[in-house]
């Protein structure tokens, strides 16, 4: 596919999607039930939110080469933070988003800017020691902010009313697919634009960049903040779809999980990685169902529990991507176009 | 261009057309030579030409496409350890030596089955005998290069010697010591020299190659090269002008 | 007194557990440069595994926990060296595929356990010395802590005695400083690497059951915080030196006691997750300095 058509193909792919609220369809065996029905759009949405989300890492893994295990905080920042200004604080929606921008914006230059001061292990490590200390001070339920272990929910009053309700959840499907739009948009411009193509120097040859004048610090922290504060952003839509904030995401192994959607996906296609985070997503929901499913009752314990949870599935999926094919789902459909990689 | 010495039998070492890439420069460019058995073959040239990673292709330390042989056998397809198990010693530039290693687990890890030439190892390098139990890593730079030569000569299963350097940086005194000793491990095994000190050069080595830009430029006798100033000047740098 | 007395001893339990499964990281670290993110899962099979085992012979006995020891030791060394054989070595000239495949195999170890025995804690029932507990100056000490500080005690020994009397330990050191070098003598590093692999994953194997006993419960989630917090002990005593390891296990674990009480419960926590960012930030080759 030329450079010219995919930007056609995707505005084509997003109009059709944006289209599906209005749609009768049925596509039986992907999902249960019409495409407009709520349960439909709120999966649907969680896989744009998780496509962004990816597209996020994928930034700061593929492009500029940062092995950062603590990328969940960011995106934790993004729920939490809006979480906590509407329920707990009582703000209104602009107010709790302008809050949340600020801090979206000087937590990853403060932790960015300690961070980047190391590479390669030391780097990794002191993003997950970050990432790490943040899930511990949710748990720790700190003047009853976060709600601990059970999370906190957003009740029925915290958001404007076209927001609220299963009537209204192709409103929060279109705000997820716009979503994904605009950070497909913004991710492309920052690729190709020149601190771009800089990221991408420092991930082939950091001391070269530096030979050129250039100073590799700078332009790494600026990718890591873009891409934790759009990872932040991603937060805010997925508190919207779920209605409420989880300790879950805080986890090293929603990090980790990243990581295996945007090597699933292809590292360094944003397309990929989009693709990636919306086939994980998806899987990680259906799986389940599956397992609940008669056919799959009937096995014998050695297949059924494998089979039934999801992640094993994604885990052993993601094992075999590794060893077998390198380049990730993308890399897959290269290769059957012929294209040279 | 002048005439290459007549082999008296077939070469130790052959390389044909070895290229060697290297984050996206072209440093070795079809290099070929023969080194034949015995002796100290000299690997000359100015700084950055490309020795020392004439010496790395050869172990098999970095990517190479072509064919290097040894003693007839292609050893381009094989692994370093299986090289170096052929017979092939690396003396590196920068010694490599395992500094939180003592001397004598230095000179214990080069060991291969076969008897270990400890007498004639501790006789060239009384020191490391003294200094057995010393910490690698707290030695001077003379004294690691010992270790560095010990280790080489260790095996006598080493036919070849790839030697970088030796006597960089070393004080005058320490430069005759390994002068001494590569002398008398040319009796025992074959040895290819890279050296840039070039009285050295001359005293120690008969056969020279030498690289320009990644290729092969002149092969000879060492005097041929060094008695001609034009070609020394060429080859070697100003320096080399007026022999040793 | 005592009660600093008894969060010494506490402290340098958690810091044994810590240290069992941080000496393995260290030396995969060091030898192959791969992050193995799979140790956690190594841990927590073998915990299963030798629960598993046991049960069949009794509760509640020394045999029956001897028997848990012994085959949580050999679960934890097979799966190691089978996962180093199957999908590590394949996978030489890819580094940061490596590192990719050990979270895989997390992830999908960790939910067949899950799937298999639940996410619950399972309970467990030990020999009646492990609930006692022993006075030492003055503070009543749990008896589990004391096990614990034995069993790392005498690991660390073997494992120093290891790399400092036998040809391979020796060729693991030489490794860990230029595995260039020791390719460039003739030896095969590969070789090695599968023995690693297997001596991490036993001392993984061993951490797990004794961590059962220690806490008193069998849980799944336990073997990823285990995990980060000996990446953590492994990067402060710095990456490839089991030495440095065990200063670090003590000082991480102690630090976390003392502050988890005289603070609040989870300051402790968060400050081990700082005393490692600013001991990067101070020293990137973490205490002893070891090259990263």
């Amino acid at each position: 596919m030329t450079a010219r058509i995919r930007p056609l193909v995707a505005v084509a792919a997003a109009v059709v999607l944006a289209l599906f609220p209005l749609a009768g369809l049925t596509i039986p065996g992907l999902f249960d039930g019409p495409l407009s029905a709520p349960g439909t759009l709120n999966l649907l949405g969680l896989c744009f939110v998780f496509g962004a989300l990816a597209l996020t890492y994928d930034l700061v893994f593929g492009y500029v080469g940062l092995l950062s295990f603590g990328h969940a905080l960011y995106f934790a920042t993004g729920v939490y933070v809006t979480a906590i200004a509407l329920a707990r604080w009582h703000l209104g929606l602009g107010q709790a988003l302008l809050v949340t921008a600020v801090v979206a914006l000087v937590l990853p230059l403060v932790l960015g800017a300690i961070c980047l001061r190391m590479r390669d292990i030391p780097f990794a490590m002191v993003t997950l020691a970050f990432a790490q200390a943040g899930s511990i001070l949710v748990l720790q339920n700190p003047f009853g902010l976060t709600g601990g272990e059970e999370g906190l929910a957003l009740g029925a009053d915290a958001l404007p009313p076209g927001l609220v309700g299963v009537i209204n959840t192709p409103h929060l499907y279109w705000i997820a697919l716009a979503f994904l739009v605009v950070t497909y948009a913004i991710a492309w411009w920052a690729v190709n634009s020149r601190p771009g193509r800089v990221w991408q120097a420092i991930r082939e040859n950091e001391r070269r960049v530096g030979v050129l004048g250039l100073n590799p610090y700078l332009y790494k922290l600026g990718a890591f903040v873009l891409s934790a504060f759009l990872a932040s952003a991603a937060g805010v839509v997925y508190l919207l779809l779920q209605g409420g904030a989880n300790p879950q995401v805080t986890t090293a192994d929603f990090t980790l999980s990243l990581l295996v959607m945007v090597v699933l996906g292809g590292v360094a296609t944003l397309w990929g990685a989009v693709l990636g985070g919306v086939v994980y997503e998806y899987l990680d929901f259906r799986l389940v169902g599956l397992a609940n499913a008669p056919a799959l009752q009937a096995l014998p314990p050695v297949l059924r529990v494998p089979l039934s949870q999801p992640l094993f599935i994604l885990g052993a999926l993601f094992v075999v991507l590794v060893l077998f094919v390198p380049g990730g789902l993308a890399g897959a459909v290269r290769r059957t176009r012929g294209g040279a990689r | 261009m002048s005439a290459e010495p007549v082999p008296l039998a077939a070469p130790l070492l052959a390389l044909e057309n070895v290229d060697v890439r290297l984050g996206g420069s072209h440093i070795l460019q079809s290099v070929g030579f023969s080194v034949r058995e015995g002796g100290i073959t000299g690997l000359l040239g100015r700084n950055g030409v490309g020795k020392t990673t004439t010496l790395r292709a050869i172990l098999g330390l970095v990517p190479r496409t072509g064919s290097i042989r040894l003693g007839g056998e292609e050893t381009v397809r094989l692994p370093v350890h299986a090289i170096v198990r052929r017979g092939v010693a690396y003396v590196p530039e920068d010694r490599d030596v395992f500094a939180g290693l003592t001397v004598e687990e230095n000179l214990r890890l080069a060991e291969r089955g076969v008897e270990p030439r400890y007498d004639l190892v501790y006789e060239l390098f009384p020191e490391l005998q003294t200094r057995a139990r010393q910490k690698a890593g707290t030695l001077s730079g003379g004294q690691q290069q010992m270790v560095a030569l010990a280790r080489a000569l260790l095996n006598a299963g080493n036919r070849v010697l790839l030697v970088d350097e030796p006597t960089k940086g070393l004080a005058p005194l320490v430069v005759r010591q390994v002068v001494d000793a590569l002398r008398r491990a040319a009796d025992v095994a074959t040895i290819v020299l890279v050296e840039q000190n070039l009285s050295v050069a001359h005293r120690l080595v008969r056969d020279a190659i030498v690289l320009d830009q990644g290729r092969v430029a002149f092969t000879g006798d060492v005097d041929q090269l060094m008695n001609d100033p034009a070609l020394a000047r060429r080859y070697l740098g100003l320096a080399a002008a007026g022999g040793h | 007194m005592s009660t600093v007395a008894l969060l010494l001893v506490t402290g340098l339990g958690l810091g044994a557990l810590y240290f069992l499964v941080a000496a393995g990281l260290s030396l995969i670290w060091g030898l192959m440069r791969v992050l193995n993110f799979a140790h956690g899962a190594f841990f927590t099979v073998a915990a299963y595994a030798g629960w598993v085992a046991s049960r069949s012979i009794g509760t509640g006995t020394w045999g029956q926990w001897l028997l848990s020891v012994v085959v949580g030791i050999v679960t934890g060394g097979v799966f190691a060296a089978l996962a180093e054989v199957v999908l590590i070595r394949p996978l030489y000239a890819r580094h940061v595929g490596q590192v990719l495949v050990t979270v895989g195999l997390a992830l999908a170890t960790l939910a067949l356990v899950e799937g298999g025995f639940g996410t619950d804690p399972v309970q467990l029932v030990l020999p009646a010395w492990m609930g006692d507990t022993t006075t030492i100056l003055g503070a009543n000490v749990p008896n589990t802590r004391l096990l614990a500080i034995v069993a790392a005690a005498l690991v660390l020994a073997v494992l120093l005695f290891f790399l400092r009397r036998t040809r391979f330990g020796l060729i693991v050191r030489a490794g860990v400083e230029n595995r260039a070098m020791v390719q460039a003598l003739g030896i095969d590093v590969q070789r090695a690497f599968t023995l690693v692999f297997a001596i991490g994953g036993m001392a993984a194997g061993l951490a797990g059951v004794l961590a059962g006993a220690y806490f008193g419960t069998i849980d799944p989630a336990r073997g990823t915080t285990m995990l980060i917090f000996a990446f953590i002990v492994v990067v402060i005593g710095g990456l490839g030196s089991v030495t440095g390891s065990a200063v670090a296990a003590v000082v991480v674990g102690v630090l976390q006691q003392f502050l988890n009480f005289y603070a609040a419960a989870g300051v402790g926590d968060f400050s081990v997750v700082l005393l490692l960012a600013v001991v990067l930030l101070v020293r990137p080759g973490g205490l002893s300095g070891a090259t990263a």
